[in-house]
């Protein structure tokens, strides 16, 4: 029962610190300006859920990148065989390999040599991504390894969390969360936004956009089969089922931009200005310096929306966009185009998204339902252990201060479950001072004396209080691990919440206890 | 001042003479459970069977067969239409169509919310959720294992902490608690969703805790009362922990009461669910676990220690507690 002096002062800081810890979440929002930037960074952060906003949880489409790569591998094939002076034929994608044949069988094994240097070495094993085999002699088959599809999936991934980073930031949202999660989704959460519609479609779109000379002989072209190295695409401006034929190579692509902004053009209708970065220019310099008096069409995710005559070279290196637009989209595209392109088609597979009035609703409600917990549970430990339960009540108050000063400390996410949490924790915490309680009384009829009986009291009580405390906290973690967002919220004040009323119960109450007896030195307990 | 006492001092109800109706009553309880389990099934959220749910608070409180009219007219299905809470607070569930895209999905809910704003102006969305196939057969598994890896857990520490017979008589009182709210969720039809999973593992974090408590308390008296019957001694530790889960469940309940009747009506499933929890856990931690402890063979010589030091403590204690009864 004897507290020293040092101890007194350690709980009490403790204490005192948790409290203080908590403060700027409490304060409100036009106190709390007053504070210093870094006591401003300790608050508890609001779940989705209380603070309105969207939820997404993007999936990739992983057979994109597995393809994407063949793809590639098509071309660089190609180019590093001419340059060996390799002569192939029938190059082939089909059932997800590379395969051709090389039509003089001598030259079969520098073939092979060749398609093998391409492979690297990747991930933690260092195992090669490409696998080379050589089929009847002449026939190179090139599969992809699992090591290989992985570790492009995770360039994959990574680059398109970066570029939705960049996208949601430019439109000039706040304080985004974009996680990777598991090995092809990601998780985005926008606190706060008015229309989910609008970030769904900033973020999911894969803009392509490319810049092609027009085909010479745009009869023959659109007439049957377009020429060799040509394509016939749809024409925007052309109206209705108007179609247009241009050379497949691109002079420039979308992703050799630097900037993108929305403006307006000559006749002051919506449009988007673009600067390219030094390779973009100074192709498009060249090919305009090849050009002049020719058309060239932009394109736009396979869509040709303009096809102007090239007056002059344009050597800048910039070029305007126009179709048509309204301020948002071309605000859109701007944005799409300089946070770069997205490696990967990513759709949603998962949306909450709660409008804030409900968010702030809910955050009325919970704080009116955990003030009427408290005042009821604290009514009810007094009238049933009387002084006693004020200690209990006094640390039942100081738990609840202390698990919103931690959880600011650790900038948690309070969430609407976990005001539940909260409320539940109100009356749980009371457990172990009830506990305690019933020992002393049971303690003191059996005849001890009031210090023997508060002393063993808290004795005997202690193991089974965290007994009792430890299956809560295993049922706790695995919500935390298992759950998502809101239900984490759940699991983190319940396992704050038992630590603290573990602390304040066991401890502090033991230690007002102990210092009133010893001022008072009562004869008898009213228990 | 008199304090107040919900249980008498020093009680000595004789809880045993009436095991066969707290049988009879666990019986019926679960019986009831399991037919409504089998027979209706839980309404699964949209978390767990995929598809969208809109909640909607409108001005006035709308005619819902209107409403409904208005919402299959847009070709989304089947819908569900509920009020949540008050009657201007609509909640409309659409359900998953099969092999239905994200983008359709989304098509059919802007139409809704189309909809919605033009018939009912002032109108306000409250919420959309949208999980499709995929995701929430994920969820379902990962409420699944946590759930089950949750019950392995606590009764797994119990089995280390005390002796086996308390870790399945713990269990047993467990599943039996669970059996009852999977079966109050499946009668009253309350969407059965992530706060639903959340209630259960409240449930039996708090169950156990209880049952705990009074496990504690049980081992203490065998030890103690080495010359009493296991059922007179069963009988004196329910008597004396009484007051405690008596009035620790009181104030777990008010408090739950309380947000109950004032909380947001968005968590209503989730603390009706802890509310039922606590219901049951006081009664099955009363009858349930401790009883079962006379079949599983719990008696007198169940936890003799077999270190001499230790034996010497406990004849300590008896001489002890010999003065004072």
């Amino acid at each position: 029962m004897f507290f020293p002096r040092w101890k007194i002062w350690g709980i009490g800081l403790i204490c005192a610190v948790c409290v203080l810890l908590g403060l700027p979440s409490l304060l409100p929002a036009r106190a709390e300006a007053w504070l210093p930037a870094w006591a401003q960074a300790i608050h508890i952060n609001l779940g989705l859920d209380l603070a309105g906003g969207s939820h997404l949880l993007l999936e990739a489409q992983t057979d994109d990148v597995a393809r994407q790569r063949l793809e590639s591998m098509e071309d660089l094939i190609r180019t590093e065989m001419r340059r060996a002076g390799v002569q192939i034929s029938g190059l082939s994608t089909e059932g997800g390999q590379l395969s051709f044949a090389v039509r003089n069988p001598a030259q079969a094994g520098e073939a092979s040599r060749i398609a093998g240097n391409q492979a690297q070495s990747v991930g933690f094993t260092q195992a090669p991504d490409w696998q080379v085999r050589v089929e009847g002699g002449n026939r190179i088959v090139m599969s992809q390894t699992e090591a290989g599809i992985e570790q492009a999936i995770e360039n994959a991934m990574g680059s398109a969390r970066d570029v939705i980073d960049r996208r949601i930031n430019l439109s000039g949202t706040l304080e985004p969360t974009i996680i990777l999660q598991g090995s092809n989704r990601i998780v985005v959460q926008v606190p706060g936004i008015e229309d989910p519609e609008a970030l769904k479609r900033l973020i999911g779109r894969t803009v392509r956009l490319e810049f092609k000379l027009l085909a010479e002989d745009q009869e023959t072209a659109l007439a049957g089969r377009p020429p060799i190295g040509t394509q016939v695409l749809p024409f925007a401006e052309g109206g209705e089922g108007a179609r247009i034929a241009v050379q497949r190579r691109a002079m420039v692509t979308g992703d050799r931009i630097a900037d993108a902004r929305q403006a307006f053009d000559e006749n002051g209708l919506p449009a988007v200005t673009i600067v390219f970065d030094s390779a973009g220019s100074q192709a498009f310099a060249r090919v305009t310096q090849a050009n002049v008096r020719k058309r060239f069409a932009i394109i736009l995710d396979n869509v040709v929306l303009s096809a102007p005559v090239i007056n002059e070279p344009i050597l800048g290196g910039n070029a305007q966009i126009s179709g048509s637009f309204t301020v948002e989209t071309a605000n859109e595209l701007a944005v799409s185009l300089s946070a770069g392109r997205l490696p990967v088609e990513l759709r949603v597979v998962e949306e909450r998204t709660v409008g804030p009035e409900l968010g702030a609703d809910s955050i009325r409600l919970g704080i009116i339902a955990s003030t009427a917990a408290a005042a009821v549970v604290v009514i009810f430990m007094f009238l049933t252990y009387g002084w006693f339960g004020m200690f209990a009540n006094a640390a039942l108050v100081l738990n609840g201060l202390m698990i919103i000063g931690i959880m600011a400390f650790f900038n948690a996410t309070l969430t609407l479950p976990g005001i539940a949490g909260f409320v539940l924790t109100i009356g749980a915490a009371v457990d172990a001072n009830v506990i305690i309680n019933e020992r002393i009384r049971e303690e003191l009829r059996r005849g001890r004396k009031v210090f023997d009986a508060i002393d063993n009291g808290w004795k005997e009580a202690s193991t089974a209080i965290l007994d009792a405390n430890v299956t809560n906290t295993i049922a706790g973690a695995l919500m935390f691990y298992f759950g998502s967002g809101p239900i984490r919220g759940f699991a983190v004040v319940l396992v704050i919440g038992i630590i603290t009323s573990a602390f304040t119960a066991i401890t502090v109450a033991r230690m007002m206890v102990a210092i009133w007896a010893r001022r008072t030195r009562p004869k008898t307990l009213v228990l | 001042m008199r304090l107040l006492k919900l249980v008498p001092d020093n009680t000595n109800i004789d809880f045993l003479r009436w095991r066969w109706f707290a049988i009879a009553i666990s019986t019926v309880l679960m019986a009831t459970s399991i037919f409504f389990l089998a027979t209706r099934g839980l309404n699964f959220g949209v978390d767990f069977s995929g598809g969208q749910m809109v909640h909607v608070t409108f001005q006035q409180p709308p005619q819902l067969d209107e409403l409904r009219e208005r919402i299959s007219g847009l070709d989304v299905g089947d819908p569900t239409i509920q009020e949540f809470g008050s009657p201007t607070e609509i909640s409309i569930r659409i359900p998953r169509a099969e092999d239905e895209t994200v983008e359709q999905a989304n098509a059919i809910a802007s139409r809704v919310r189309t909809s919605i704003a033009e018939n009912y102006p002032g109108s306000r969305i409250d919420s959309v959720e949208t999980v499709t196939g995929k995701i929430s057969q994920e969820l379902a598994w990962d409420g699944a294992m946590a759930l089950l890896l949750a019950m392995l857990g606590v009764a797994a520490y119990i089995w280390i902490r005390f002796e086996w017979q308390f870790g399945i008589g713990g269990l047993v009182s467990l599943v039996h608690d669970f059996i009852f709210v999977l079966g109050f969720y499946s009668i009253s039809q309350i969407d059965f969703s992530l706060n639903a999973i959340a209630a259960l593992l409240t449930l039996i974090g708090y169950s156990l805790n209880d049952t705990v408590v009074v496990y504690d308390r049980i081992r203490e008296n065998l030890r103690k009362y080495r010359k009493m019957e296991i059922e007179p001694l069963l009988n004196l530790s329910v008597n004396e922990t009484l007051s405690r889960t008596i009035n620790t469940n009181t104030a777990v309940l008010v408090a739950i009461t309380a947000l109950l009747l004032l909380g947001p009506d968005v968590i209503y499933d989730l603390t009706i669910g802890i509310f039922v929890g606590v219901l049951i856990g006081t009664y099955s931690s009363i009858y349930v676990a401790r009883f079962l402890l006379v079949p599983l063979g719990v008696g007198p010589d169940s936890f003799v220690p077999s270190d001499p030091l230790s034996r010497a403590e406990r004849s300590r204690n008896e001489g002890y507690d010999g003065a004072q009864v």
